[in-house]
């Protein structure tokens, strides 16, 4: 019974870590620029598939919504406004494929060196002796929700439940919250500025 | 993607992994199996009931042969994920039916009247049998390869909110802490469909239509999200399952009656549900009378078809949240499941909390669900025959101009209230005594139910306290 389980979500797994991987590859070599955002989709929305497989539930949703949603629409959105032709192409040159590919070489050694430095028997076990159950609902699906809003609101039950001493609670997350919420009003408040339509100082030429 | 939901399949490798190294690690396997335990009596006592009673069942057939549980598992899970497909495709063949006939009745017509009888109630199927027939053509201007796939990634964003989407208090495909975020994310992906396909079919006119939608869509994201946000505020979670356990009883508990933020925000709601599944007055995708026919204009046959079932089912879905988080979800309102499907379910010697009495109860519940949804579609079709068709400009202006402002209204003052009659009152909720339960009661309580029992304080069994 287990072991049924078990293959099971590691089946699904592989799948979804092999189309992630592959339509990332599509959208590199692909040079059809709709075609591109399309297997952008496949791969950010396998990835949303991966961290459904590991629980992470709101994680899960806020990568459909924000990546596979928002930035993909807005995508098609750039090439449809932008786009001379009807089915735009992108040439890559050869220097711009030498740079793009030592960049991704270096970002792989980055993560291949985070992963393989990272004990992550610890951090299992850190995780399974949280009180998590405790504060979520629906646990077996994940139950990420209320634990994070609980987090954000700095009450940490994974961190404090045996805590006595109030000046060694852990801090919340309201605060970095807030001030990524000032920086994007920040940046709405600024496209707006920059995109909303010019007041003409100087009256048009009278046309002769 | 259907869930496996009972017992083990339900559960990732990553608990697993967990829990076994903490056992190996403590160096004792007690504790753990109290754990696990105490998880499969919760798990089994709230969700998937109806899965676990036809694995059971399998199982009891099946035998002790080796992997049969496996196996009792993976039918059962079959079974229920080729419903919830079935309801998935007959759900449009109904509400397209029905259109045809309201919008005959509304223009003084009779509508369909042949096919299968009296009311030509099978013009759904024969119209189905015909586009299967017809020939499936792309235009030599398309880009062949995502024309035809298009179509299938709007059928498959509409069908996925399907999955977290609640039909009775156990009947959800998969019960997640984050439903509603979720379903949103999902609902926002059929757009995309829609872009791809009005791009791909190489006309102008699909390309007009789809970045209308394009446009359309992302402007009423913007309030969709606004609007929900209302209720969830009042009911405090991100689950469906219990905003709209929060509901039961009388027609006071629905949320819709709360306050009047929720019951102006169930309109607002309405109206920019109507919007996002591009529905008249708001179908500027598919304007006939100036596109042609907008983004599905080269479309023919059964991918033609894919895109009116993602509409037709995504009106369902858009309704059936308004249901759950408005309008009391599967609850009546008269609290017929206490006087009336209750002494039956007894009186033939079964409980409503548990096994096929639990099972019936959920039948009950989700023809409950069903009735009012479709009610709401019914009054979207009504809409679209009753009210022209808007310009654009005017769609974005409604939107950007009217219902954002509206809805970032409703919400603060959503918020504000239970603060305002907690100043004034010194009670939260307006209506109080025998007909309404305070909300903040109704979360304790539901909290007290889903923390594991005999673990800490906070035990209050499920069945003096928790919902019933």
């Amino acid at each position: 019974m287990s072991d049924f389980s078990i293959s099971l979500d590691q089946f699904l797994f592989w799948v979804f870590a092999f189309i992630a991987c592959g339509s990332a590859v599509l959208v590199v070599a692909i040079q059809n620029i709709v075609r591109m955002a399309f297997w952008l989709v496949m791969s950010l929305g396998s990835v949303a598939a991966l961290f459904f497989l590991l629980h992470a539930d709101l994680l899960g949703a806020t990568q459909l919504l924000i990546y596979v949603g928002g930035t993909v629409v807005v995508l098609i959105f750039g090439v449809m406004l932008t786009a001379s032709g009807p089915y735009m192409k992108i040439q890559t040159s050869a220097g711009e494929l030498f740079l793009g590919a030592g960049v991704g070489a270096l970002l792989l050694a980055l993560l291949i060196n985070s992963v393989c430095s990272t004990d992550w028997d610890a951090l299992t076990l850190a995780t399974s002796n949280t009180a998590l159950p405790i504060v979520s609902g629906e646990v077996d699906n994940g139950g990420t929700a209320r634990p994070l809003g609980l987090a954000f609101l700095g009450i940490r039950p994974d961190q404090d439940l045996g805590v006595t001493d109030v000046t060694k609670l852990s801090p919340g997350f309201l605060l970095p919250f807030e001030i990524i919420s000032v920086h994007l009003l920040v940046v709405l408040v600024g496209a707006a500025y920059l995109a909303r339509a010019k007041r003409r100082t100087v009256t048009a030429e009278p046309r002769s | 993607m259907p869930r496996l939901a009972s017992d083990e399949v339900s559960r990732g490798s990553v608990f697993r992994l967990q829990t076994t190294c903490r056992a190996t690690k403590s160096g004792s396997t007690e504790g753990f199996n109290e754990v696990e335990v105490d998880r499969r009596k919760r798990r089994i006592g709230r969700t998937a009931d109806g899965e676990m009673i036809l694995q059971s069942f399998i199982a009891s057939k099946l035998g002790e042969a080796e992997g049969a549980a496996g196996w009792s598992v993976a039918i059962a899970a079959i079974v229920h994920a080729a419903l919830l497909i079935a309801l998935f495709g007959a759900l449009p063949l109904f509400y397209i039916w029905l259109e045809r006939k309201v919008a005959g009745r509304i223009q003084d017509r009779l509508g369909p009247t042949r096919v299968g009888g009296r009311f030509g109630w099978l013009q759904t199927l024969a119209d189905g049998i015909k586009l299967i027939q017809k020939e499936d053509l792309a235009p030599t201007a398309a880009d062949n390869w995502i024309f035809r796939i298009a179509p299938y990634l709007a059928v498959v964003a509409s069908f996925a909110a399907f999955m977290v989407l609640p039909l009775a208090a156990d009947l959800v495909a998969v019960p997640l802490d984050t439903g509603i975020f979720l379903i949103l994310a999902l609902m926002s992906m059929e757009v995309l469909g829609i872009i791809l396909a009005g791009y791909s079919s190489g006309s102008k006119w699909a390309l007009f239509g789809a970045m209308r939608e394009a446009a359309q869509m992302v402007s009423y994201e913007i309030p969709m999200a606004l609007c929900v946000l209302i209720p969830l505020v009042t009911a405090g979670t991100l689950s469906f399952r219990e905003v709209a356990m929060l509901q039961d009883g009388l027609v006071t508990n629905w949320l819709i009656f709360h306050d009047p933020f929720t019951f102006f925000g169930f309109f607002t709601y309405f109206v920019v549900a109507t919007a996002s599944v591009k529905r008249a007055p708001f179908d500027l995708a598919e304007a006939e009378s100036e596109l042609v026919a907008g983004f599905h204009t080269e479309y023919s046959g059964l991918r033609w078809s894919f895109f009116f079932m993602a509409e037709y089912a995504s009106m369902f879905a858009v309704s059936a949240i308004a249901c759950l988080l408005f309008l009391g979800g599967w609850y009546t309102g008269i609290d017929a499941e206490t006087w009336l499907v209750t002494p039956i379910l007894n009186a033939v010697g079964l409980t409503a909390d548990a096994g096929v009495g639990r099972l019936l109860m959920n039948l009950f519940g989700l023809h409950v669900m069903l009735i009012k949804a479709s009610l709401l579609v019914f009054v979207q079709i009504w809409v679209r025959w009753t009210l022209p068709r808007l310009r654009i400009d005017q769609v974005m202006t409604t939107c950007l101009k009217y219902l954002v402002p509206i809805s970032c209204f409703l919400f603060l003052g959503a918020v504000l209230w239970p603060l305002v009659l907690a100043t004034a009152f010194g009670r939260t909720t307006l209506l109080e005594g025998p007909l309404a339960t305070p909300l903040g009661v109704k979360v304790v309580r539901q909290a007290a139910f889903h923390a594991p029992a005999g673990k800490h304080n906070l035990a209050v069994s499920p069945h003096e306290g928790g919902v019933r």
